[in-house]
């Protein structure tokens, strides 16, 4: 078992909610290069030659089981590009446990650009945990540019669950998704910005496949001079279902915007679309006042619960 | 015992002061359940938001146990044992109902304690607790999990305004029931607005409040009648 620093440890307690250990499958990047990795009897994980990143193979025989990805980097001025690709087995089921955490003391900025393909095999089942993190004391920024793309067959299942807790000063998130007959997908995505930190997120979702269904969830609260813009896209190409809902606290002098587009191609899509972007509701800092909160502990109740 | 003293409030109106509350004065003994009563915009409401710090007094005293609490914020005067159910509730997206329970119950709530708050107001508990309270919800559930989140801490004083707005029949009883248990107990105040002559029939003293002054205070027996006859108040009209 390889020694993992504290400073290391810390960050991965930010960022693996499932808690990392090294059993099972499971792969820590750690400043660019792979500290450790473990494959299961249904999850080999194999090194790409091509270049950097790894091959994760899911099996059929994988049901209701993990694998760990986690990425770390504490090396200021740092630039790390990762291509993971992950082939899951028609019916397996499976959690993949990702995230990035950056932990920069230097002046130098630090940046992970981590590109994840997913191919989705008839009928599997895959629920993707994906937490972004930044800490340290140092100037240098913490940059993480995440690139998902998503393909799913037929009666395939997607579970998208991504959240930036805070302390990463720049990010641009671009996803795309492509729907077989009778698939579906669940996004969550959750979004803290703060001082100066800019987030953009892009995502495009073609609904291919009679049947398939798409639900997007997007929370996101903008404090200080932040700024975030949203641009979910659902594209229905067949007889489908989506929802895009497209939620944002703004506090302070921040900004976001919300650009929620769907885009029908066939006259039996259904497609839904909401945005909303307002400030902390008086009334239910009042709320919370009579349970004998203070306004700043009813506001971090409110943020904390708007973004679980 | 909360004992208010020449409450006054006023509020802007076209530059200038509207007079809402006006020097008004009462007195709520341990374990008695007030039921403040009367016209709509007499000042019902703004007078309990008084009573919570909501709303900014004047003028005017609120002693509650001896505590001057005129001054308080609405966290301490909720701290110093004050819980108020409001009468449009507001929602909160992502919080679910155990969540808001606890929160209210300023300490960790067992999922069996949840589940008999929730039943007390009528609902069916285990099937609520994981559920948001955002727009999924009506107006009687957000209500009654309102009038929940007030029950689930030890008040010396509770306050409902108007519990029985868009709440239907059925959990209206279950309702009345409810309070007719708390205030059995005798181990808090409770001061409820409302128009219901179920919930005044429960009164141990009646406060009719017109044009934000006290129209008349006594006990159920003193008040209660001339409401029924409509002789004190042409606001019988309104509530019948």
């Amino acid at each position: 078992m390889v020694n993992i620093d504290e400073t290391t440890q810390s960050v991965l307690s930010k960022i693996d909610s499932e808690g990392f250990k090294q059993e099972g499958a499971y792969n820590l990047r750690y400043n660019g290069t792979a500290l450790c990795h473990g494959d299961s009897e249904n999850i080999k994980i194999v090194k790409k030659t091509d270049k950097n990143g790894i091959d994760v193979h899911i099996l059929a025989t994988a049901q209701n089981e993990y694998v760990h990805i986690p990425v770390v980097v504490t090396t200021s001025g740092m630039t790390d590009e990762v291509y993971n690709d992950f082939f899951v087995e028609p019916g397996a089921k499976v959690t993949i446990v990702a995230g990035c955490g950056i932990h920069n003391s230097g002046c130098n900025d630090s940046r992970h650009d981590g590109i994840h393909a997913f191919h989705v095999g008839a009928g599997a089942t895959v629920t993707y945990e994906e937490k972004h993190y930044g800490e340290g004391e140092g100037t240098g920024a913490r940059i993480l540019n995440p690139v998902t793309q998503i393909f799913l067959e037929e009666n395939a299942v997607f579970n998208l669950d991504t959240a930036q807790i805070g302390g990463v000063d720049s990010t641009k998130r671009k996803s795309s998704v492509v729907m077989g007959p009778h698939s579906r997908i669940k996004v969550t995505e959750r979004l803290m910005t703060h001082d100066n930190q800019v987030a953009e997120s892009d995502m495009d979702i073609v609904l291919k496949g009679e049947g398939s269904s798409a639900q997007i969830v997007s929370r996101s609260v903008a404090k200080g001079n932040s700024t975030q813009v949203f641009h979910p896209c659902a594209i229905g190409e067949a007889p489908c279902h989506a929802h895009i809902q497209c939620d944002s606290i703004i506090m302070d002098g921040a900004k976001v915007r919300s650009i929620p587009e769907i885009d029908a191609r066939h006259v039996d899509s259904a497609i839904i679309h909401e945005a909303a972007i307002g400030r902390i509701n008086n009334d239910q800092l009042i709320k919370l006042n009579t349970f004998g909160l203070s306004n700043d502990e009813a506001e971090a109740v409110i943020i904390e619960n708007f973004l679980i | 015992m909360l004992k208010v003293s020449n409450l006054s409030f006023s509020a802007s109106d076209n530059d200038a002061k509207k007079t809402i509350i006006n020097n008004v004065s009462f007195e709520v003994n341990n374990g008695e359940l007030m039921v403040i009563t009367g016209p709509n915009g007499g000042g019902k409401s703004t007078l309990v938001k008084l009573l919570m710090g909501i709303l900014p007094a004047d003028e005017g005293k609120i002693i509650l146990d001896n505590e001057d609490i005129s001054a308080y914020s609405i966290d301490e005067r909720a701290k110093a044992g004050i819980g108020f159910a409001f009468q449009q509730p507001p929602r909160f997206k992502g919080m679910t109902v155990k969540r808001f329970l606890t929160l209210a119950a300023g300490n960790n709530l067992s999922e069996s304690r949840c589940c008999d708050l929730l039943s007390s107001v009528g609902l069916c508990a285990r099937e609520y607790l994981d559920r948001e309270l955002d727009g999924s919800l009506s107006g009687g559930e957000m209500k009654r999990i309102e009038i929940a989140s007030v029950l689930a801490s030890n008040h010396k004083i509770c306050i409902f305004d108007e519990p029985e707005a868009g709440i239907d029949l059925w959990s209206f009883s279950m309702l009345v029931k409810q309070f007719e248990k708390l205030h059995e107990t005798k181990d808090r105040s409770i001061i409820i607005i409302s128009h219901q002559e179920r919930i005044i029939e429960m009164a141990d003293r009646i406060m009719v409040i017109k044009d934000g002054a006290v129209s008349a205070i006594g006990t159920r027996e003193e008040v209660y009648p001339n409401l029924i006859k409509g002789e004190s108040h042409a606001c019988m009209a309104e509530m019948k």
